[in-house]
């Protein structure tokens, strides 16, 4: 070998390489994804299993298709564009039609992703931003739940516990929690935990994204700043805002797609900040515009939009979370002698 | 490009339609763009009453070129334009009145238009009368096709619709295509991102990029990225700046 020739090995850092490859780090993800998929499949029956295959294979197809007219390197094989497909699955009714959740693929892969650069250079989290353009593109369909399925019942429209809880604030206010709780409306909390209620496909179970949230810090693939601080930042307004409620600030966190968005998609390597403080910055925003959203929004839910949000935010994070060189003072600004004059 | 050379008519002309295409190449007049194009009718009404403004203020301004000193040669161009604006806007509001009131304040607005004001600066204010009127139809000939492309594919995919309310502009009793139905035997629907903001952008920035291929192929080679090969470089302060290069 030339190499083996060589005393002195010049080039240019970085010197020390870690394990993770791309493909290793996104095979963690989707195992992490499983057992929301598998909970879906169970909550909302074999649809969502079918609209889940339906969203990776269109997502895979959009991203061989782009890097081939584009006539750049294949990137199929690093599985991002799996994860896209799955979670934008996840963030869908189970009733909506398969033309729209093509068009969902399309706008992930293609729009956000493929004309800004590919995979690590999207300006914000492909499956959130296609979520978006279909939410606000076909708002009836992509608020049309439907009640689980789970015991053999019927799947019916149905209104999501957030629906329920967005009457309770704001100048509509005409119910209370205990009402609430009392009609029957909102779900037991034990069901909300488990999943069964009305919601998207993969955002309803809490238990199974807490399982593979805890696979993912185990394994390393994500750190805990961004999710604490979102959930921590959304949870005390929440408290604050309810008068120290916990009954309520549980239905809140469990309610929507606040555990999903917190833990899969704002912790998104290229569209979050990189130091911790920024983290904690990012997360706290998403928290702080979430909770602003779901109390004086006209909307029910604000997740996507907050992480969308913090997403374009995030450069400007960064910018000022720069950690100081190493031995750099900073330079008092000198008074211009014009100035008095 | 020598004052007292002679202008090519033919080139200012055709240079405003595509290979300086005020709103796609020169990037002018972007929020009168983004606004008005949600359906053609509205683009098209737009890009004709800014083309008119453009056409007679810019021979205006060239024919008072000499008299107008360089220093307060903004206000002057301002006041010339916003005469032109009023009389347009008198004629809309009196025989168009549909469009007057679909287009609003953007009628009005057409006084602080990126494309009219640097047309006077960047062209009308160095060159003689005719040429400086062919430059203005050339370019407002390119706005308006811009604005009919962007309106088309918005209107199409944002609303079902093509040349919705021609009528109410025109006359006639043809009032458009409308897909709509077809569609919802298809069991699909319009995409309602298209007629707001959000899309308005991305529709513009992927037209933008198509202008770009079609002007230039392949795109600049990194040499020729300096002012020489910008299609702002007429209109350019950096340009005087002269780079070491």
């Amino acid at each position: 070998m030339m190499e083996d020739n060589r005393k002195l090995i010049v080039s240019a850092s970085p010197h020390v390489k870690s394990v993770h490859t791309v493909r290793g780090v996104m095979l963690d993800v989707i195992i992490a994804l499983i057992p929301a998929a598998c909970a879906g499949v169970a909550v909302f029956g074999f649809r969502a299993a079918w609209l889940i295959a339906l969203c990776v294979g269109s997502s895979v197809l959009f991203e061989y298709l782009a890097r081939r007219v584009m006539r750049r390197p294949n990137t199929v094989g690093d599985l991002t564009a799996v994860i896209t497909g799955m979670l934008l699955a996840f963030n869908l009714p189970v009733k909506t039609p398969e033309w729209i959740c093509v068009i969902g693929a399309f706008v992930a892969i293609v729009v956000v992703k493929q004309f800004f650069g590919g995979v690590g250079q999207n300006f914000a989290n492909p499956a959130i931003t296609a979520r978006i353009v279909l939410l606000v593109s076909f708002a009836s369909v992509m608020t049309n739940f439907t009640s689980p399925v789970v015991g053999g019942a019927d799947a019916v429209s149905a209104a999501t516990p957030l629906s329920f809880l967005g009457r309770l604030h704001g100048a509509a206010a005409d119910t209370t929690l205990s009402a609430l709780l009392e009609s029957g409306s909102l779900p037991a909390l034990s069901q909300m935990f488990l999943g069964v209620r009305p919601g998207c496909i993969g955002e309803t179970s809490a238990l199974a994204l807490l399982l593979g949230a805890a696979y993912l810090l185990i394994r390393r693939v994500i750190r805990i700043t961004i999710p604490a601080a979102y959930i921590g930042a959304f949870a005390l307004i929440m408290l604050l805002v309810s008068g120290f409620d916990l009954t309520y600030v549980a239905y809140e966190l469990l309610s929507g797609g606040l555990l999903l968005g917190a833990f899969f998609m704002a912790t998104d390597y290229t569209t979050s900040p990189i130091n911790t403080l920024g983290k904690i910055v990012f997360g706290a925003g998403c928290g702080i515009l979430t909770a602003v959203i779901r109390l004086y929004g006209s909307l029910p839910e604000g997740v996507s939009y907050s992480i969308l949000l913090m997403n374009i935010a995030c450069p400007l994070i960064e910018r000022f979370t720069a950690p100081k060189y190493f031995g750099y003072i900073k330079q008092k600004k000198e008074k211009k002698a014009g100035d008095a004059a | 490009m020598a004052n007292d050379k002679k202008p090519n008519l033919g080139h200012e002309l055709t240079k405003g339609f595509l290979k300086e295409n005020p709103v796609l190449r020169l990037v002018l007049g972007t929020c009168p763009t983004l606004a008005t194009s949600t359906s053609v009718v509205n683009g098209v009404g737009m890009g004709i009453a800014a083309t008119l403004v453009l056409i007679c203020s810019n021979m205006a301004i060239s024919a008072l070129r000499r008299v107008i000193p360089s220093k307060a040669r903004i206000p002057a161009y301002i006041v010339i334009i916003a005469s032109f604006v009023t009389v347009v806007q008198m004629l809309v509001k009196a025989f168009v009145p549909a469009l007057d009131e679909s287009l609003g304040v953007f009628l009005p607005l057409i006084v602080v238009n990126c494309i009219i004001l640097g047309r006077a600066e960047a062209f009308a204010g160095k060159n003689p009368v005719l040429a400086s009127g062919v430059d203005g139809l050339g370019m407002g000939i390119g706005f308006t096709a811009a604005l009919f492309c962007m309106g088309t594919v918005r209107e199409i995919l944002g609303a079902g619709t093509f040349l919705s309310g021609i009528d109410t502009m025109i006359g006639g009793s043809f009032t458009g295509f409308d897909f709509t139905g077809v569609l919802e035997k298809l069991h699909l629907a319009p995409m309602t991102i298209f007629i707001l903001p959000a899309g308005g952008f991305f529709v513009f920035g992927i037209l933008m990029a198509v202008a770009n291929r079609l002007a230039e192929g392949k795109g600049l080679k990194k040499a020729e990225n300096a002012c020489a090969g910008c299609p702002m470089a007429a209109s350019c302060g950096r340009k005087t700046e002269e780079k070491a290069q």
